[in-house]
């Protein structure tokens, strides 16, 4: 009973965003236009888009709440960022031009994966760089010791 | 016989791991010193160097006039993004407004995302410090300009290419020490050494 009701209303919520969104609409050419955001959902055209935008807008920065994805955040900038990739697919752009789109306006920031070029080389490669490093450390050690050992018929150090 | 050799063999390990860990404190040090300026999340704009993006926008004030990009041509002018709905923009206000009264430079307002009324009774209450007002209602534009959040101010030269950015509120020193020097720089060399072709 309860959740009969509660899926009419939800049609009912539905209808009504509707109804706000062509009045919306209407009411744009004459300059009075809501400010705030379009409260209508996205629109996709099928399943695949749908998934499309949502990998894709994971792996883009939202620029101002700077620890989410432009897909997780609900600020201001972050609804109309998505409406802007949205339209940018459906106008057949590939997830690379949508990207340097964003790039070119907001800066590599928004990229979670930066671009693999010389100036990023060391973004790219310190971790492994480190690693390595510590590896020829530890192993540098490692000789020196059991080089040292055998040498030395004496009773083991204090430490 | 070994004592002194192992010694050897530690001392440029403990060199490196005093020297690694004196880095790791000055790296803790920088971050914890940057986190306390108050632009430590603002982005560098992406457009600084560039042409301004080719907007065309109504005037707040009278929606049937659009004003376009390259209108405002011919002389420099800083672009003040705000909005009715944004506190730190009513912060700014007084002090936007002094600077805009020594008519150094013209002063645009970018009115973004913002009910016209409002932003209307904003402006008769505090004092409309702007030259013209563009009204950006749904903050399509503002994506060109790469906008992220209220109030940002850029500077724009004569040309028409973006000169200097600043994310979040105008501060008295931000206008002595940046500003107006980016300004007069620009005043002196007008093509500025590294102008893109015009369109």
């Amino acid at each position: 009973m309860s959740t009969a009701v509660t899926r009419r209303s939800g049609g009912l919520g539905w209808r009504l965003a509707l109804v706000f969104a062509l009045a919306w609409a209407a009411m744009v050419p004459s300059g009075l236009a809501q400010p705030v955001s379009d409260p209508a959902p996205l629109q996709y055209r099928d399943a695949a888009e749908e998934a499309r935008f949502h990998a894709l807008t994971a792996e883009l920065r939202c620029v101002q709440c700077q620890n989410q994805s432009l897909a997780d955040s609900n600020a201001q900038i972050a609804h109309d960022l998505r409406r802007e990739v949205l339209a940018l697919m459906q106008q057949g752009r590939s997830d690379a031009q949508i990207k340097q789109f964003l790039v070119e306006r907001y800066g590599e920031f928004v990229l979670y994966r930066p671009q693999l070029e010389s100036r990023t080389w060391l973004l790219w490669f310190g971790p492994a760089l480190l690693l390595v490093a510590g590896a020829g450390l530890i192993a540098w050690i490692v000789r020196r010791r059991s080089k040292a050992l055998p040498a030395a018929g004496e009773p083991p150090q204090e430490w | 016989m070994s004592e002194p050799r192992s010694t050897r063999s530690r001392t440029p390990l403990l060199v490196a791991g005093i020297l690694a860990f004196v880095a790791v404190v000055a790296l803790l040090l920088y971050g914890v010193q940057r986190s306390g300026r108050a632009d430590r999340d603002s982005l560098p704009s992406a457009l600084i160097g560039k042409r301004a993006p080719e907007f065309d926008l109504p005037l707040l004030h009278d929606p049937s006039i659009r004003v376009h990009a390259r209108d405002l041509r011919g002389a420099p002018y800083v672009l003040n993004v705000w909005g009715s709905w944004c506190p730190t923009c009513r912060e700014e206000h007084p002090i936007l407004s002094r600077f805009a009264l020594t008519k150094r430079v013209r002063v645009i307002g970018y009115n973004w995302k913002d009910e016209r009324a409002d932003a209307l009774h904003w402006l008769e209450q505090l004092g409309n410090p702007y030259l013209l007002v563009l009204a950006d209602q749904d903050g399509r534009t503002a994506i060109d300009w790469g906008i992220a959040a209220a109030p940002e101010t850029f500077l724009v030269d004569a040309r028409g290419v973006v000169r200097w950015k600043h994310s979040g509120m105008l501060t008295q020193e931000l206008i002595d020490e940046e500003l107006i020097p980016a300004l007069t720089q620009l005043e002196r060399a007008p093509a500025g050494p590294q102008l893109p072709a015009a369109p």
